[in-house]
């Protein structure tokens, strides 16, 4: 059994120019101790499925939609009542975020923030919270954690804060942690530090993780899996390998052709024109159409589903794997892949 | 730190009498005596501390938000010496049965001891009913001080629940808040506060309720408008993520974080209420003779005011003073918690 299934997530939010459909009909399933990423531009959807999960979305202006499932262990978490999710969150499923610099309280020491979800969640005492707090600290790579322990957030650099979040996140051994662009604001050489440590911790603790970037330098390092989200929809799935070699959707190789390489030398970088539409409106058809290089009318005015291609498992939102000689006759930049 | 010493010294000798009576006696005799104890315990305390902290000044301990602001703090002489003198106003009134000289009600003779000049029994001269006007100055403190500050505590305290409740909650709930804010604002508060007057007994408690009760407004909404921004705060969300329940966010999360412009608002407010009180007792509305407070005080003497001008002008200066001081402190820890006032 999948130790979360997400299966037809949608998450509307009411805004004055109309509904945004922020996600629409997302589903997947995580394994125990597997590492999934989702990478996609800003605006794709990617925070609001995590946030949903959590069930951390503010309602209004946010909804989760009625035939929605978040199942984790089987249990259903859509519709849980608040004081259960409560018991859920922090516990067997914790959340990193991206800012470490906000993400602990600037009046509290790190003591007092590992302490209060320790004390919170596993009922233990306060010397015995100070111990095991400390033995976190030493876990996620702080030096001197003692000394660390009764210092305030302001005195920790970025790095420093972020792994001071992840084990608070660990605090509760959850079995699932969600890394909302954990490494986003901190500079490269800590970054590699970061990912070390959650794909460190992952192997020691066994615990699964979900992703959450538009690096795909990082999807690459740590994931086993990766979803592509574009326009609140998945548009693209499959291994890492299938991602990085075998990419199917015009989106995912867009992404792939805006992405340095060192082997390919001084070639031009190809960005993906245009932006994310308007979640308010997306555009009817396909919803990367707008964007897309080899867009004809069929893409325009049919919504393509997910579709197989010659790997198992491995699925594209994209009407070329029906009709494959349009990849070879449209001027793809796709074809140098 | 000397002048201390000397004064507390000062009582243990020149009032000994009074001081071993004071814990069988009133009340406030007790309280005294309390702070009279308190007072050398600190300062013998404070200087062990400051021995020590000179052996193990390189002890590495967090730094704190208050540790920050209170170094900012220090670097005010302004600030600091605004903030002593508050110190002192607040330690003289609660030692009041120790220092005066005089009972503040007793008259003396009415035809020797009436609008004296200020001398050596009498410092601050005697008033047109024969009392020692430094005795009531003193005693006067008391009645001023304690209802700046109670009446101050009151209303930030409500401001502070109401605010960050309002905040946190948002919606229908925070439109109720502020449109109750928006009425109470309305009232021109001098007149509520003369026909709430008017309608009962005018008494030291009635003072304190009326001034707390219509004083939350402001900081409701100083406390609303931290508590917006702070929401939205990533610590808040991962409090969330957490399963951090919505009491526990708003009380521990929440509101230690709105605490600074908080108590620059009540340092600041503070100077205000005495203001106010002496306004109202001024006119005759606020506290009743022959209860000293520097508000009737400067009343009782403004028809003597070119042949006796001690009686108005030394709880004039003493109002002036504390309202100055508290300002100025107020200022001073505004600057100092304030980080992008901060050098």
């Amino acid at each position: 059994m999948p130790l979360l299934q997400v299966e037809d997530l949608s998450t509307y939010f009411s805004t004055d120019a109309g509904v945004a459909r922020a996600v629409d009909g997302v589903s997947f399933s995580i394994e125990p101790g597997e590492t999934l990423g989702i990478v996609g531009e800003s605006g794709c959807g990617k925070t609001v499925t995590s946030l949903s999960i959590m069930g951390l979305i503010a309602n209004p202006p946010g909804r989760i939609i009625a035939g929605s499932s978040i199942r984790f262990r089987g249990r259903e978490l859509v519709d849980l009542p608040e004081k259960d999710m409560r018991r859920i969150r922090g516990n067997r499923i914790a959340m990193i975020f991206q800012e470490p610099m906000t993400s602990l309280n600037p009046v509290f020491t790190i003591g007092n923030q590992i302490r209060e979800a320790l004390t919170l969640h596993r009922g233990i005492g306060r010397s015995e919270a100070r111990r095991v707090g400390i033995e976190l600290l030493r876990e996620v790579g702080i030096p001197e954690p003692e000394q660390r322990f009764a210092e305030y957030p302001h005195q920790l650099s970025g790095g420093m804060r972020q792994r001071v979040m992840i084990a608070v996140a660990l605090s509760c051994e959850p079995e699932l942690l969600i890394a909302d662009e954990p490494t986003t604001a901190l500079d490269v050489t800590i970054q590699a530090q970061i990912l070390e440590l959650l794909a460190d911790l992952r192997g020691r603790r066994g615990m699964a993780v979900l992703l959450i970037t538009h690096d795909l330098g990082v999807v690459a390092e740590v994931c086993d899996r990766v979803l592509v989200m574009y326009a609140g929809q998945i548009v693209e799935s499959g291994t890492v390998d299938e991602i990085f070699h075998r990419a199917r959707h015009p989106y995912t190789e867009g992404l792939l052709e805006s992405l340095p390489k060192l082997a390919a030398g001084g070639r031009r970088l190809h960005p993906i024109e245009g932006t994310v539409p308007n979640p308010v409106g997306w555009p009817t058809g396909c919803r990367f159409s707008s964007r897309c290089p080899y867009s004809w009318d069929r893409c325009e005015a049919y919504v393509p589903p997910l579709l197989a291609t010659e790997d198992t498992n491995h699925l594209s939102r994209c009407w070329l794997e029906d009709e494959p000689e349009r990849r070879r006759t449209s001027a793809g930049a796709g074809s140098e892949w | 730190m000397l002048a201390l010493w000397g004064a507390l010294l000062w009582i243990g000798i020149a009032r000994w009498e009074r001081v071993l009576a004071a814990p069988s006696g009133a009340w406030d005799h007790r309280v005294a005596f309390a702070t009279w104890i308190l007072a050398i315990i600190t300062l013998c305390g404070g200087s062990i501390l400051q021995e020590r902290r000179i052996h193990e000044s390189r002890t590495m301990k967090g730094v704190g938000q208050w540790s920050l602001a209170w170094m900012a703090f220090r670097k005010s002489h302004v600030a600091v010496g605004a903030a002593i003198t508050v110190m002192v106003f607040y330690l003289a009134a609660l030692l009041t049965p120790f220092l005066a000289p005089f009972d503040p009600a007793v008259q003396g003779s009415l035809i020797t001891e009436r609008m004296l000049a200020p001398s050596l029994t009498h410092p601050l001269g005697t008033d047109q009913f024969s009392r020692d006007v430094l005795s009531r100055v003193l005693y006067g403190a008391r009645i001023s001080l304690t209802i700046g500050f109670v009446a101050v505590s009151i209303s930030m305290t409500i401001g502070t629940v109401l605010g960050a409740v309002s905040g946190f909650a948002g919606g229908r709930l925070d439109s109720l808040i502020m449109r109750f804010v928006d009425m109470v604002i309305s009232f021109p508060r001098l007149v509520l506060l003369i026909a709430i007057i008017a309608f009962f007994e005018p008494s030291i408690f009635l003072i304190v309720a009326v001034i707390g009760l219509t004083q939350w407004p402001q900081p409701t909404r100083l406390v609303r408008g931290e508590v917006l921004s702070l929401r939205e705060r990533e610590f808040i969300q991962a409090g969330k993520a957490l399963g951090l329940s919505k009491t526990r966010l708003v009380l521990r999360h929440l509101i230690p974080n709105t605490m600074a412009p908080v108590i620059v608002a009540a340092t600041l407010g503070i100077g205000d209420t005495i203001v106010l009180e002496a306004g109202l007792s001024f006119l005759g509305l606020g506290v009743q003779p022959p209860t000293a407070s520097w508000g009737t005080m400067v009343a009782d003497g403004r028809d003597n005011l070119l042949g006796a001008w001690w009686i108005s002008t030394f709880p004039g200066l003493a109002i002036v003073l504390v309202v100055l001081s508290f300002n100025l402190a107020g200022d001073g820890l505004r600057d100092a918690l304030d980080p992008r006032l901060r050098s």
